[in-house]
């Protein structure tokens, strides 16, 4: 029976490909996310151990941040540590945020989210001896003046030794021109995942991130041969004054590439989310096929049975089968994958993740996962037909136009409602926040909807598939009404085909919907809250100088500056944001409408707070306000409570010389200028900025663009994998259309042995096509738009408030659906149009 | 095996609906060559119902197909009405199967999604012509299928099948009417239906019919029987009864001293 099997597999060339072509791309998918999300993961718990020692001296309380403290440890630690038992060298790193490198055309190297690193230069060993990043051309930096740049920044910026290379910092000194003296690199292969790294002498690293204060962020112990990263840790602690702790380097590497999978987390989320689509969409395009596939077969298994072979041993056979397609195709589909994800790597590449120097990992998990899904969902897909083939007799699938029997679609209505139902509630109850795990009610609520929708959907497209049929007769005249017909003749392939395109665009259009309303309550909040005429910001919210306030301040027309900063207190789950303003602003301009307390009480020491907050908190006016600041655990005393504003991001407001006092950095973030309306301003405030490429000027409109540009950027990303899914969806049609087309060769025969022509032929093959992309859009629209307006509605309490859904770009994605029908026809019509009249009219 | 091409002339002064000139239709090449027709020349005369027989691999079918316009001849010419085929692109022989030829096939002659008179119309509609009317109804009720024309071909017994295959074949007034094994399916009471319903149009409508068949007693409804062997012509009859097909047959079967 096996060589019976192989033998029938190898004979049909065409339809073997086309069924292993669709365990291809779907394994394929599925490999290529977990590839990417394991190697993004990878990816930053290996930069993470190239940025520790054997041992981290450094403050208590400095960890887990995704910047790097502002507090210090004593240089003359450094000396006093060098005699600990088992520590072969010890040194002291500088190491801060926002130190930017900008190239020839003024632009800032690098993109949003990875860190602009500034450090002095030192090559001491990374934890468990690894390399760190050395010298791979010219020297260190030795004195003021000079600076070394990793090559991936300097040959972006396009420095060269020797040439004077354009620092901005967010310290006093902002605008920095030093010579590039070094080029640094990873000799064993290594990357920064898109961080750009500018290293200085020790002295002046000091300072330019320190101000001055002979003192190092940290101190990497190097261990003796021999001597454990955590017998060192206790033999240094036993050394250290209070406030200064000792980790091993393994724990703190843990604790940074925590911290930073953490704030990437949602990448990795949002990747298995589509890993999972994928297997749905392509478990439909396997399911499809074969049904396909064995149903055209029945004729042959028939004459199986009537020679003799068992009902067991027929489907013994094609489960063999099943079980060699899916082995075959999830091998080319795990190869495939792996260039998905290289795919996948350059697409993040261009939003400035880069992760190009990082091998990707291919763990084994997703090489079962490839086979399970290929080999699993091939032959439970070829078990349904296979069995059912089984039930009719030999004699009767003989016969030239068998009917198989299929599973009623009664039943399918009701498991399909079923499902729909029982979704819905879940994405309700999910949305409506009353159900631990609440993301999971929603996810999962969707993907029932969705599935009990394709479930359901060679019943309820039954109108739609009649309607266009009806249409097409109207237009197309008898080629269209054959085209209408065909695509009614067996509903369950036509929406299962569609299904694909369906779960696509559905998920695109509730991303179309969700970023437009975002987009749309940006706009409205700032509308509604602009103060002043000009804001001040900077790239990334990266802190700048507060000479810049002071500057603008004096230029001619600028009636105040009114300056914010911003600080991330308390860590992990406990971190919160708080704002700081002189404030003098609230008396100059800056209304706040009070509910309780007076935002003029606001001096050293005290907070104000948000009304929604105070309520979360149960804070109210007289309480302290309980925070763990860079140096510690403080106490603030609440002394007003304000009504909601969006020109106050974080609800919790301070005075500057409170965090200054608890060991924050003097820099601002975001500077409100207001004028006296005279246009020549907005140039002398830009010619102030002009050397430093990271602080732009910005009047209304154009801070509105800015604030809606990341939106835009995911809503990108998201349509470009989710483009990757409606590939899959355009492949199904193809592979559906052709299978069709191999099925119905005599029919595609006769009617050209009575006069069809050729352009007639294809227009057929192409309505038919149309219909079921244009079937996919509508259903994916309708539902993309249900998903969309109930998420919205759930995020109303969160502060986006407007529900936007937009028309044009929807009308688009059927538009699109239209040629992504045309397109799927075009190798499917040529086909029949190429048929032989004569092979095709005696084929059986 | 002499008077072969004399009894091509026996046209008398009836005008030819389909000529066949010199045909050589070859598969192959080299030592694997084989000659599936071998220099055919046949006149098949407007009006009347000839039968094409011959053993399996003669070249009935072959011949048929390339008079039909579905296959190209290697050398040799094929007239239909005043036109020759060889030489025209596919557009235009799907023109001319359409409008001036008609099929009845032995199996599989309707498209499933179209109801029985959907099928008929099919040719003229797909060349967006409007049926006439007179016409139709006569050749609905010559097929006798009225009360079935609403159904789709799975409610149809074979015999109504073949008979709305009829009915398309003649409905859009083709200058010639092929038929390839129609009884072939067929129980003999509806193969006796068929071949009667073909006989009638002959005779009652002047159609053209030439019919591809190995059964004796369909070929004894024809007006003529040519009998293909080894791809060439080799005899023909004249108002054959089932006897005089079978003696035919029998004389071909035997060995032949050249």
């Amino acid at each position: 029976m096996f060589r019976t099997a192989l033998k029938s597999l190898l004979g049909r060339k065409v339809r073997l490909l086309m069924s292993t072509f669709a365990i291809v791309l779907g394994v394929a998918f599925v490999v290529g996310t977990l590839v990417f999300s394991d190697t993004l993961s990878r990816s930053f718990t290996a930069l993470m151990a190239s940025t520790v020692g054997d041992v981290v001296v450094r403050p208590v309380g400095a960890s887990g941040e995704s910047e790097p403290s502002a507090r210090t440890v004593d240089s003359s630690l450094v000396g006093e540590l060098e005699g600990v038992e088992g520590a072969a060298r010890v040194d002291g790193n500088v190491t801060a945020f926002g130190v930017f490198v900008v190239d020839e055309d003024n632009k800032v190297v690098g993109g949003q989210g990875p860190p602009a690193i500034g450090a002095n230069w030192n090559d001491a060993p990374a934890g468990h001896d690894l390399e760190g990043m050395s010298v791979i051309g010219g020297r260190e930096p030795e004195r003021a003046g000079e600076v070394l740049l990793d090559s991936k920044t300097a040959g972006e910026a396009g420095y060269t030794i020797g040439e004077e290379v354009h620092l901005v910092t967010s310290g006093e000194q902002a605008v920095l021109r030093p010579t590039l003296v070094g080029i640094g690199g990873f000799p064993e292969g290594g990357s920064l995942n898109g961080a750009t790294f500018a290293a200085f002498d020790t002295r002046t690293a000091q300072e330019l991130l320190l101000e001055g204060e002979d003192a190092f962020t940290d101190i990497w112990v190097t261990a003796e041969p021999g001597t454990s990263q955590e017998e060192l840790a206790d033999s240094v602690t036993q050394r250290l004054p209070d406030g200064v702790e000792a980790v091993t380097g393994d724990e703190a590497a843990d604790e940074a590439a925590s911290a930073i999978q953490e704030a990437v987390g949602f990448l990795t989320t949002f990747l298995l989310i589509f890993a999972g689509i994928s297997l749905v969409v392509g478990g439909f395009l396997i399911v499809n096929t074969f049904s396909i596939l064995v149903a055209q077969r029945s004729r042959e298994l028939a004459l199986l049975r009537a020679l003799g072979a068992s009902k067991r041993q027929v489907t013994r056979m094609v489960m063999v089968e099943a079980f060699v397609l899916g082995a075959v195709g999830s091998t080319i589909g795990l190869g495939l994958g792996i260039l998905l994800a290289m795919g996948i790597r350059t697409l993040f590449g261009q939003f400035g993740l880069d992760l190009s120097g990082q091998p990707l990992i291919v763990a084994p998990r997703t090489v079962l996962a490839a086979y399970a899904v290929g080999i699993v969902v091939t032959m439970v897909a070829a078990w349904l037909p296979a069995h059912r083939t089984g039930r009719i007799a030999p004699i009767q699938a003989m016969r030239d136009d068998v009917a198989m029997p299929e599973s009623s679609l009664h039943r399918r209505l009701v498991v399909g409602v079923a499902m729909i139902v029982a979704g819905g509630a879940a994405l309700a109850a999910g949305l409506m926040d009353v159900v631990p795990r609440p993301g999971w009610f929603v996810g999962g609520g969707i993907l029932l909807v969705l599935l009990g929708v394709a479930a359901a959907s060679p019943v309820i497209s039954h109108p739609f598939l009649a309607a266009a049929a009806w249409v097409y007769a109207r237009l197309f005249g008898t080629v269209g009404r054959l085209a209408g017909q065909n695509s009614l003749r067996n509903p369950r392939r036509t929406t299962a085909t569609s299904s694909a395109l369906m779960i696509g665009l559905s998920l695109a259009c509730t991303m179309a919907i969700v970023g437009a309303s975002a987009k749309a309550s940006v706009d409205q909040t700032i509308e509604e809250n602009f103060v002043g005429d000009y804001v001040v910001s900077s790239l990334f919210g990266q802190p700048f100088s507060p000479r810049i306030a002071r500057d603008m301040a004096e230029v001619d027309g600028v009636d105040h500056v009114w300056a914010q900063r911003f600080a991330i207190t308390g860590s992990g789950e406990d971190s919160q944001g708080v704002a700081a303003l002189d404030p003098a602003a609230f008396e100059q301009g800056i209304d706040l409408t009070m509910v309780d307390g007076s935002a003029g009480a606001l001096r050293d020491g005290t907070v104000i707070l948000d009304e929604e907050y105070a309520g979360e908190e149960s804070l109210s006016v007289g309480d302290t306000y309980d925070v763990v600041l860079a140096d510690g655990p403080r106490e603030l005393e609440v002394v007003g409570i304000y009504a909601e504003n969006p020109i106050l991001i974080f609800p919790a407001v301070t005075t500057p010389q409170t965090l200054i006092d608890a060991g924050y950095r003097d820099a601002d973030n975001f500077l409100i200028i207001d004028t006296d309306g005279s246009a020549a301003v907005q140039d002398d405030l830009e010619a102030l900025v002009a050397d430093l490429p990271i602080v732009t000027v910005k009047d209304q409109q154009e801070f509105a663009e800015e604030q809606r540009a990341p939106i835009d950027q995911l809503v990108l990303m998201i349509f470009a994998l989710l483009g990757l899914a409606l590939l899959i969806a355009v492949l199904g049609i193809v592979n559906t259309l052709a299978l069709s087309i191999i099925e119905r060769t005599r029919e595609v025969g006769l009617l050209r042995a009575i006069g069809v022509s050729r352009a007639q032929l294809r227009r057929m093959v192409t309505l038919e096509s149309v219909v079921i992309a244009v079937l996919g859009a509508v259903l994916g629209v309708v539902m993309g738009i249900g998903f969309g307006v109930a998420l919205m509605h759930a995020l109303r309490e969160e502060g986006l408030e407007v529900i936007d859904v937009p028309v044009s770009q929807l009308a688009m994605f059927l538009v699109v659906s239209l040629v992504i029908g045309v397109l799927a026809a075009l190798l499917p019509a040529r086909r029949a149009a190429r048929l032989d009249v004569l092979k095709a009219i005696s084929t059986d | 095996m002499c008077g072969i091409v004399s009894t091509m002339t026996t046209t008398g002064d009836r005008p030819v609906a389909a000529r066949v000139r010199n045909l050589t239709k070859t598969y192959g090449s080299g030592d694997a060559m084989v000659r599936a027709l071998d220099d055919v020349s046949l006149d098949l005369v407007e009006g009347e119902f000839t039968a094409i027989m011959g053993p399996s691999g003669s070249g009935k079918s072959t011949l048929m197909h390339c008079c039909a316009a579905l296959d190209n001849a290697t050398s040799g010419e094929v007239w239909i009405g005043d036109r020759e085929l060889s030489g025209l692109k596919d557009k235009e022989l799907t023109r001319l199967r359409r409008d001036e030829v008609g099929f009845v096939f032995q199996s599989f002659n309707l498209v499933p999604t179209l109801t029985a008179e959907e099928n008929i119309l099919l040719p003229q509609s797909i060349a967006r012509r409007k049926p006439d009317r007179e016409w139709y109804d006569s050749v609905i009720d010559t097929v006798g299928i009225r009360d079935r024309l609403g159904h789709r071909p799975n409610e149809l017994s074979g015999g109504q099948q073949q008979r709305v295959a009829v009915a398309r074949a003649l409905a859009g007034r083709p200058r010639i009417v092929f038929a390839d094994e129609p009884t072939g399916n067929l129980d003999s009471q509806s193969g006796a239906e068929v071949l009667d319903l073909l006989r009638r149009s002959a005779g009652d409508h002047g159609q053209t019919i030439v019919m591809v068949t190995h059964d004796p007693v369909a070929a004894s409804y024809t007006d003529r029987v040519v009998f293909l062997a080894d791809g060439r012509v080799v005899d023909e009859l004249r108002d054959p009864d089932r006897d005089s097909v079978l003696e035919v047959m029998a004389r071909m079967s035997a060995p032949v001293a050249d």
